[in-house]
């Protein structure tokens, strides 16, 4: 046994060069990306754009308050939810079958073995579909939805449906090949079918998480459906524009206070639902 | 259900390219309706045996015949109607853990049931009698409506023997069935799987660490070591001296108690969770 060594500063830390090294070599490939992305946060605290920027907040308060303004803001709020939650569940009925074809757990060929080529072409060119329908950002679906059938919601719902079936066809897929695999195998081996052992195997071991998720994609798709009023999909986001484009803060603070609101009550749905489900 | 295995070689599929095959040229006859332990020491292939049993693995060399037709000969809707009339428990009870025992023990008729019906059943348990049957076998009767995380590890391991005896299969291939209980329940529980295989008349296939335990219940044992076939008797014809053979490097398991079964599931991955 050696005695404790009492030296100091004979000791140092083994990872500690290689920190160093990682944190320059972090900023030296940060650097470029900064220039390249015009990164000049001082233009935000120079006069000139200072003063216009600290008037528009100063209008936010106070927030518009008169009846019919809310009456309306109800009434857009209303619409903004309905394209939200029609978006969702259009998005739904295309991601669940999406997501069903595209997990490895559901194969029987796999159950002895390699899967076969075949079901394992299937489930990439599945995964493939989803890449592409979430690639293209709902913004774009929207530009074109609108040039197809007109101005107004029925385009965002479409967005909206289109983009969200990519985004939740891959996580449910990823949720539910990453839950264990040995009841929905020992199910299959027993003859069951693949819904039967989906059902009776893979749902109840990762339904809290599957709807939690929705959930929280359901928050996404109201934020994102206001994004897609500013394009003329309607909805409040198509009202904050146009108080946007008129410098009317209280307008907009109003809005925002509405936003804050409808997340939060999306956090409590999920919390609850959650509760249950544990 | 009949079972015969001919020069039946099989490795695992994860095994890596040199290593020994798990099974090797096993020949073994199971006759419909017969009754038999498989015994030997930690890594004989008693599991793989078993899953070669159930179309679970293909084997590597060598035919396997079900009933009157070769499984892996036939296609794959037809081999999936032969996996119906088998009942393949693995060690380690294969039960989601937030489902309801009613529900777990209900997923053995799934084969029976078409799929409207058991979409049916997830949200109205059908035939609860049946499953009350099957637990009360087990003195799990009062867990019915419990949910399966809140059982303890032997509680599970005899929901699954139970979700076997709601089951219509006539081949029966249970592994270790009892390695999470204790004597007396062990007892009870062979005595229950003996007997339904009896009253179905199905084959049963177990695979059992406890000598005497499998000596006692079972009529032919079949002794396994290193993937070959070292024994093949009636009960009464297994002496002392069969036995030390067959466990001769193990001799503390053939004193020993079966290992614990590994109940927690493997850590699932983290799920990345995207969004602006």
């Amino acid at each position: 046994m050696h005695p404790v060594e009492s030296g100091r500063g004979r000791r140092t830390d083994p990872a500690w060069w290689g920190r160093v090294f990682w944190t320059l070599a972090g900023l030296v490939v940060l650097w470029p990306m900064l220039v390249l992305a015009e990164f000049k946060p001082w233009v935000l605290f120079s006069p000139e754009s200072l003063k216009p920027t600290l008037r528009f907040l100063a209008d936010f308060f106070p927030p518009k308050v008169e009846p019919e303004f809310l009456a309306l803001v109800a009434r857009e709020t209303w619409r903004t939810v309905a394209m939200a939650t029609a978006g969702m569940a259009l998005a739904l009925l295309l991601a669940i079958p999406l997501a069903l074809l595209s997990v490895r757990t559901l194969s029987l060929s796999a159950l002895a073995g390699r899967m076969g080529a075949v079901p394992a072409v299937l489930r990439q060119t599945v995964r493939w579909v989803l890449v592409v329908l979430r690639s293209v950002p709902e913004l774009i679906w929207a530009l074109v939805f609108v040039r197809v059938v007109g101005l107004g919601p029925t385009s965002g719902v479409l967005a909206i449906a289109l983009t969200y079936a990519g985004m939740l066809g891959k996580v449910y897929g990823d949720i539910l090949e990453s839950s264990d695999a040995q009841p929905t195998q020992t199910l299959l081996r027993n003859g069951a079918g693949r819904l039967q052992a989906f059902g009776y195997a893979l749902l109840p071991q990762s339904a809290g998480e599957l709807t939690s998720y929705t959930v929280y994609r359901w928050e996404c798709a109201i934020r994102s459906s206001a994004v897609l009023g500013f394009v003329g999909a309607g909805g409040l986001g198509q009202l904050m524009d146009a108080s946007m484009k008129m410098f009317n803060g209280a307008e907009v603070a109003t809005m925002l206070l509405v936003f804050i609101a409808l997340v939060g009550l999306a956090d409590r749905v999920s919390g609850w639902l959650r509760e249950g489900l544990a | 259900m009949k079972v015969v295995l001919q020069a039946c070689s099989a490795r695992h599929p994860a095994a890596t390219a040199g290593a020994a095959s798990a099974l090797r040229a096993i020949n073994l006859a199971v006759a419909s309706g017969e009754q038999l332990a498989v015994i030997g020491p930690s890594g004989a292939g008693k599991t793989t045996l078993l899953q070669v049993m159930a179309c679970a693995l293909r084997p590597a060399h060598g035919t396997v015949q079900l009933g009157e037709a070769n499984p892996w000969e036939l296609g794959g809707r037809a081999l999936q109607g032969m996996r119906k009339r088998l009942f393949l428990a693995p060690q380690v009870p294969p039960l989601p853990p937030r489902q309801r025992v009613v529900t777990a023990v209900l997923a053995g008729r799934l084969p029976d049931m078409g799929f409207w019906q058991s979409l049916q059943s997830l949200v109205y348990p059908k035939d609860m009698d049946l499953a009350d049957t099957a637990l009360a076998q087990f003195d799990l009767a009062d867990k019915l409506f419990e949910r399966v995380d809140r059982l303890s590890g032997g509680e599970r391991q005899r929901v699954g023997l139970a979700r076997l005896v709601a089951s219509s299969a006539k081949l029966l291939l249970v592994d270790e069935p009892l390695s999470a209980l204790d004597p007396e329940r062990a007892r009870q529980a062979l005595k229950s799987l003996t007997r339904t295989a009896q009253q179905r008349g199905a084959t049963l296939v177990a695979t059992l660490h406890h000598v005497e335990m499998a000596l006692s219940h079972f009529g032919r044992i079949v002794g396994l070591r290193e993937g070959e076939l070292v024994f093949d008797l009636p009960a009464s014809q297994v002496t002392p001296a069969h036995l030390q053979e067959l466990y001769a490097s193990q001799l503390q398991e053939l004193t020993g108690s079966a290992p614990e079964a590994r109940f927690a599931p493997a850590e699932a991955a983290p799920v990345a969770m995207h969004c602006r």
